[in-house]
């Protein structure tokens, strides 16, 4: 059944030129375009990390000035949040493979969907130009009243970069939304929706309601900055703490805009490898909302320590608890779709076992940071630094490289080398624990975070850390290699390597420009795995 | 569908890939990716609603800092609330109500397939706002005069000088979001308008006025939450 040519025309051949990408209103293409700037991002991101892990290896600051320093760690977070981790699975794979996934030639508001590429690719050139003109130094979160009063480096241009950012993700989320509302196949239910559909569902709910906070927040901040308003200035009475609360009304559910579709993503791999059903499929659809739901009720545990009463402290912490329920749903619910089923070990699959691993610790201790007492002892020291970058990185970035692998041949019409992928995987799982697993003990004994210089006896793991930060370089780096050589040189794919059930692979790859020849009809769930056999190429 | 919508055929939006086997001619405002009218006006719609759920968040952020402020400092609320001018407040509410009206006007009239009728109540909505906005300039020029705006040239006369500055901020801060949105909304009638002169709109299908009357109603409903909030705040015990 399977075709080993590539169609005769698909999204990619089907109009050539600059322009046509520039001006096309095909998801598909705008997928790619996300790809292309998040992967600068990525890289330039990396770039930066690299500076604070070699200032790291040795106790004394004497790689860059302590100045430099914040100006990197400020410049590395900014640019992973907002330019990679907010767009990377929903903006990236999610424009690629929703309209696919659910039947639909192209996602509800096509021209919407180009122009939030656009209000995307503007926010990141202010953003640069923040970077080129000597960096900001506030720290991601832009906290007053340093950022509105005392900072002399580029506040305004990055406030001015992520506001603008901002309304991109919210106009993708009001996308996804209206589409799967309104444009799924006849007889595609919502309980026959694939998981990864309900996960950007919830992502999108997200987006709506808590995006459009922190730019009127930055928003405010600016004003302060360039007007000299006051709303957050002590000296007139204001409140720099009303900034944390807006900031982390945001910011805590932008987390789970980062983790949400990720783990829609596993869900699916993870089915397609086993060859079954996802266990409990309708417990780990409503967790996907539940998350976002109970996402917007915990952002105060970011304040433990800002000298917020300890009555709404004690409910705060009682929620951050909560929030770890259906997660671990999903977690439980993952690990008994594996068993029983009969495993299919590609590459895809090695990034799923990656996540599962790695969001468990992140997961884990999320609830020591949670717990009122602890989080005395570790707020702002690396344990916080190792427990989100386990999520992020460790959960998020393993999430989205699996879901890159598995819908790569669907994007491009061709395979990747399976021996590489798997190594790349390897690597990254192994670079990343050497990495920040030492934080979480640096943290425990009490190394502060933001710090260029720290004391002698933390190198021994400090070393560690920067060693593991190599390993990961030369993971990813492999991964950009091995995925462009498949571009030139890979098998081609045809239109479901995988075997995979969904509608995104019942047309060929890569997809048509309108996706389907006909418009699919839907009679069964999402995962159909059961009766299928394994034909291991 | 009747014969003479499909004769404003408009080939930027009737274009689309596999439409060749297609038997009878789409209506010219059905674009590629929607099977029928209807699913793209609910499509439309929808996005418009959920568009207008992050603009109450947007306001929302503000109105929190408004909040906080207003139950720690009463008395320098009262204090730059009475700074306010209630006439013309005052006579911009009731400029904005009446602009909802003729919207909503425009909107039937739309429906109806009265076209000229759609136009003039149209510009009719447009000149309602900018007498808002000119409105709203006089007031903010008064306050430059008295050196009310915030910042280093910020000047007030009493006991609560620092907080009234908060005041004017999230004052000029609200108004000026709702000053910006109404200028936007003025774009938008503009375009809707030279749309609707150019006949493009029929009973079968107006969602564009539709939906930019539902952005000129949520602007004109945050000014309804703004006038009291600002303009109101312990009047009624000055009055007394």
């Amino acid at each position: 059944m399977t075709t080993t040519v590539l169609p005769r025309v698909n999204y990619l051949n089907v109009s050539h030129g600059v322009l046509s990408w520039l001006l096309t209103k095909d998801h598909k293409r705008i997928g790619i375009l996300y790809l292309v700037v998040v992967t600068i991002a990525f890289f330039l991101g990396g770039i930066f990390a690299t500076g604070i892990r070699i200032e790291l290896t040795t106790p004394q600051g004497d790689f860059v000035s302590a100045d430099t320093y914040n100006r990197l760690f400020t410049m590395h977070g900014v640019a992973m949040v907002f330019f990679v981790l907010i767009p990377a699975v929903p903006a990236v794979l999610g424009n690629f493979v929703l309209p696919l996934m659910i039947g639909a030639k192209d996602v509800a508001f096509p021209k919407i969907n180009l122009l939030s590429w656009y209000v995307f690719v503007v926010g990141f050139v202010f953003t640069l130009a923040a970077m080129v003109f000597g960096g900001v130094d506030t720290g991601w979160t832009f906290y007053t009243p340093y950022s509105s009063m005392a900072s002399n480096s580029n506040v305004m241009l990055t406030g001015i970069g992520v506001f603008i950012t901002g309304f991109s993700s919210i106009l993708t989320g009001l996308n996804f939304m209206v589409t799967i509302h309104r444009m799924r196949a006849p007889g595609l239910t919502w309980f026959r929706l694939p998981l990864f559909v309900w996960a950007l569902y919830a992502t999108s709910l997200v987006q709506i309601l808590a995006t459009p906070v922190i730019a009127i927040t930055i928003g405010m901040m600016a004003l302060e900055r360039a007007l000299g308003f006051g709303i957050f200035d002590p000296r007139l009475g204001g409140d720099p703490v009303l900034f944390q609360h807006l900031f982390w009304f945001y910011s805590h559910p932008a987390v789970y805009i980062m983790i949400l579709p990720p783990m829609g993503v596993i869900s699916e791999v993870i089915a397609c490898f086993s060859r079954k059903n996802v266990f409990g499929y309708t417990f780990v659809a409503f967790s996907s909302l539940a998350i976002a739901v109970f996402g917007f009720l915990v952002w105060a545990h970011h304040l433990f320590v800002a000298g917020i009463s300890p009555y709404s402290a004690m409910v705060f912490s009682f929620l951050s608890f909560a929030v770890a329920i259906p997660s671990a749903v999903k977690t439980f619910n993952w690990t008994a779709t594996l068993y029983q089923g009969a495993i299919w070990w590609r590459a895809p699959m090695m990034w799923v076992f990656g996540f599962i691993g790695l969001f468990l610790v992140g997961g884990l201790t999320g609830l020591f940071l949670a717990s009122l007492g602890l989080d005395v002892h570790l707020h702002d020291t690396y344990f916080v630094v190792a427990h989100f970058h386990y999520i992020m990185v460790g959960g998020a970035i393993m999430g989205f490289f699996a879901g890159l692998h598995y819908w790569w041949p669907k994007m491009t019409g061709r395979m990747f080398p399976n021996w590489a992928a798997t190594l790349a995987a390897l690597l990254v799982f192994v670079g990343f624990n050497l990495t920040f697993f030492p934080q979480f003990i640096l943290g425990y004994l009490g190394m502060p975070r933001r710090y260029h210089a720290y004391a002698e006896e933390f190198q021994v793991l400090n070393v560690l850390s920067s060693a593991g930060a190599s390993i990961l370089a030369v993971g990813y780096t492999l991964i950009a290699s091995y995925l462009v050589y498949s571009l030139f040189k890979g098998e081609l794919a045809g239109a479901n390597p995988w075997l995979a059930t969904g509608l995104e692979w019942k047309t060929e790859s890569p997809p048509r420009p309108d996706n389907f020849a006909e418009t699919p009809i839907v009679n069964e769930g999402a995962y159909k795995y059961s009766e299928r056999e394994i034909k291991v190429a | 569908m009747p014969d003479g919508v499909a004769a404003h055929a408009d080939p930027a939006s009737a274009t689309g890939f596999g439409g060749a086997g297609h038997a009878h001619a789409h209506h010219p405002a059905l674009q590629h990716h929607f099977e029928t009218l209807d699913q793209q006006h609910e499509a439309s719609t929808l996005g418009m609603w959920i568009f207008l759920v992050t603009e109450v968040m947007f306001f929302g952020g503000l109105l929190m800092a408004y909040l906080l402020y207003r139950v720690w400092y009463p008395a320098a609320w009262a204090e730059g609330s009475l700074e306010l001018d209630i006439i013309l407040g005052g006579i911009n509410t009731v400029v904005l109500i009446a602009s909802s009206l003729t919207m909503a006007l425009a909107v039937r009239a739309a429906q109806t397939g009265a076209q000229k009728a759609t136009v003039r109540w149209l510009l009719m909505t447009m000149a309602l706002g900018l007498t808002f906005l000119v409105i709203k300039f006089f007031e903010y020029e008064h306050k430059w005069e008295l050196n009310h705006i915030p910042g280093p040239n910020f000047q007030f006369e009493g006991p609560h000088a620092a907080q009234v500055q908060i005041f004017l901020s999230l004052y000029f801060g609200l108004t000026g979001l709702h000053a910006l949105h109404m200028v936007i909304g003025f774009g938008l009638l503009s375009v809707i308008a030279w749309m609707a002169h150019r006949r493009r709109f029929s009973p079968e299908w107006y969602t564009p006025v539709e939906l930019a009357g539902l952005y000129w109603h949520f602007v004109d409903i945050v000014w309804i939450f703004l006038f009291p909030l600002l303009y109101l705040v312990d009047r009624a015990h000055q009055a007394g």
